[in-house]
């Protein structure tokens, strides 16, 4: 089983999850850049953020035998942040970047005029670049939050077909799947969606166009989820090519509209022996 | 110029796909050709379709195979200094650091682009690490932060056959011999394997190994 985790956030995760993913039939990640728990007051922050999802978690998921990707964007909670927003400006050249797939996380937080402009400025930045863009619905108020990042998603010049709505669940994906985009399910702990109602979205729903994530990040959340999700449809009668449809071809279809995407990962070379490639001496 | 060039523009277009590929290394080093003639009297870092955003970009329009031989390239040909050289550096992908390392010899005369060498030998990425021991930095880095350099590339795993100018570097240096034979100890009193590469450049330091 190969397996595709569309959304998760690797740089708050240990070498022992990427074993675990990779045991798991996890053979391709995409990181988009989000909130770290801790608010930033820096631009300057960003571009170390963004540099080592360019660079140096690239690195640690090939040495796990993982291809990894990411999303660039200034996300919504930190739009809300003077200090932050700078961050707009230096966007482009980061997007030009080879392992970047889309523009996101972007989308709604607390639906306020910052994260407005936020969501619409960095949409066009996504139709300039040729990239699609991964929109997150907001945590509180999800359903109101849906209907207005949609209209902004209509109003901006960029296709609903390259568009990913994520974080959805049972109140929200009715609405979603009529826009047109592509739906992004995220697969938690105790938050969110579980295997379960995934399920049954899936058996209401179909399987087209809809992606499952763990979301997995510094917070209580589980990097296998992807997989147990998958169990959990040939638990319930799916077939493999479903499963496979789901936790594979359509990630690789959605990140793959962006012409930059490369799942073929080089082999490891040279785990030292007895030594941590990771730790480099010191 | 300090070094030969790494790679032609003959060799590079022979290593590019299709014409496709070579039409838009044309453009691009028609663009990076500019600059030295026509450097922008207002810093416009974001415009579209400078020779830099060809310069991120060069992996998906020439084969990523091909990006590193093409980076260098049209570096050269923009006859970037070192405060260009920084910017990319900084503003870089891993991939876009490594080229602008190769090319510091071919582009920078003194010492004053070392801060690039330091801060990928700071990294933990093997491939900054063996980019980062080129000949720039066989002829400038000092000797405290060179050996420190060869020891990074045996902790890491990082072949010694990066490291340019190694016989020559290594010939004599007592601190290195040291610094090897520590390390050796140390590998070995923890039962673990001390790396070929280390035998092979304490041999170079022509001291006496003294017991492992």
């Amino acid at each position: 089983m190969r397996i595709f985790d569309p959304h998760i956030h690797m740089t708050s995760r240990t070498t022992d999850d990427y074993e675990a993913m990779y045991a798991a039939g996890v053979r391709a990640v995409v990181e988009p850049s989000f909130w770290l728990g801790q608010p930033r007051t820096d631009p300057a922050s960003f571009y170390d953020y963004f540099d080592a999802l360019l660079g140096w978690e690239p690195f640690r998921a090939a040495q796990y035998g993982i291809a990894h990707h990411c999303t660039l964007a200034l996300n919504p909670k930190e739009a809300n942040d003077p200090r932050c927003r700078p961050v707009l400006d230096a966007l482009p050249r980061y997007l030009a970047k080879d392992c970047v797939v889309a523009v996101g996380e972007i989308g709604y937080d607390s639906m306020t005029p910052a994260e407005d402009t936020a969501v619409a400025a960095q949409l066009q930045l996504a139709a300039a670049h040729g990239l699609p863009a991964l929109v997150h619905t907001p945590h509180r108020d999800k359903l109101a939050g849906l209907h207005r990042t949609l209209d902004v998603v209509r109003e901006s010049s960029l296709p609903v077909e390259r568009v990913l709505l994520d974080h959805l669940n049972e109140t929200t994906v009715e609405h979603a799947k009529d826009s047109g985009c592509w739906l992004g399910f995220s697969v938690y702990p105790d938050t969110k969606m579980d295997e379960d109602r995934m399920v049954t979205i899936l058996k209401t729903y179909g399987t087209e166009k809809i992606l499952v994530n763990s979301a997995a990040d510094w917070g209580k959340s589980d990097p296998l989820k992807t997989r147990k999700v998958a169990d959990a449809m040939l638990a319930a009668g799916f077939g493999e090519d479903d499963v496979d449809q789901v936790l594979w071809r359509n990630p690789a279809a959605f990140y793959g509209l962006s012409g930059r995407l490369r799942l073929d990962v080089p082999k490891p070379e040279g785990l030292h022996e007895g030594n941590s490639v990771l730790r480099g001496g010191e | 110029m300090t070094h030969p060039l790494p790679w032609t523009r003959a060799e590079v277009e022979a290593l590019l796909p299709d014409d496709a590929a070579r039409a838009w290394l044309a453009e691009a080093l028609a663009d990076a050709a500019c600059v030295p003639t026509a450097p922008p009297t207002a810093p416009a870092p974001y415009a579209a379709d400078t020779w830099e955003l060809r310069f991120a970009a060069a992996g998906r329009h020439c084969g990523h195979d091909n990006a590193d031989a093409v980076r260098t390239l049209l570096l050269t040909e923009a006859q970037a200094g070192p405060e260009t050289l920084t910017r990319l550096y900084r503003h870089g992908s891993a991939a876009e650091r490594r080229a602008v390392l190769w090319a510091l010899p071919t582009l920078v005369d003194g010492p004053h682009a070392l801060h690039l060498v330091e801060d990928a030998l700071r990294s933990n990425d093997t491939r900054l690490v063996a980019a980062a021991v080129g000949p720039y930095t066989a002829v400038h880095l000092d000797p405290h932060a060179w050996r420190h350099a060869v020891l990074k590339c045996l902790f890491t795993g990082v072949t010694l056959d990066a490291v340019a100018s190694l016989a020559r570097r290594a010939a004599g240096d007592g601190e290195l011999a040291r610094m090897l034979t520590d390390y050796a100890a140390e590998r070995t009193a923890a039962g673990r394997e001390v790396p070929d590469d280390l035998g092979r450049v304490l041999t170079l330091t022509g001291e006496e190994p003294k017991e492992l």
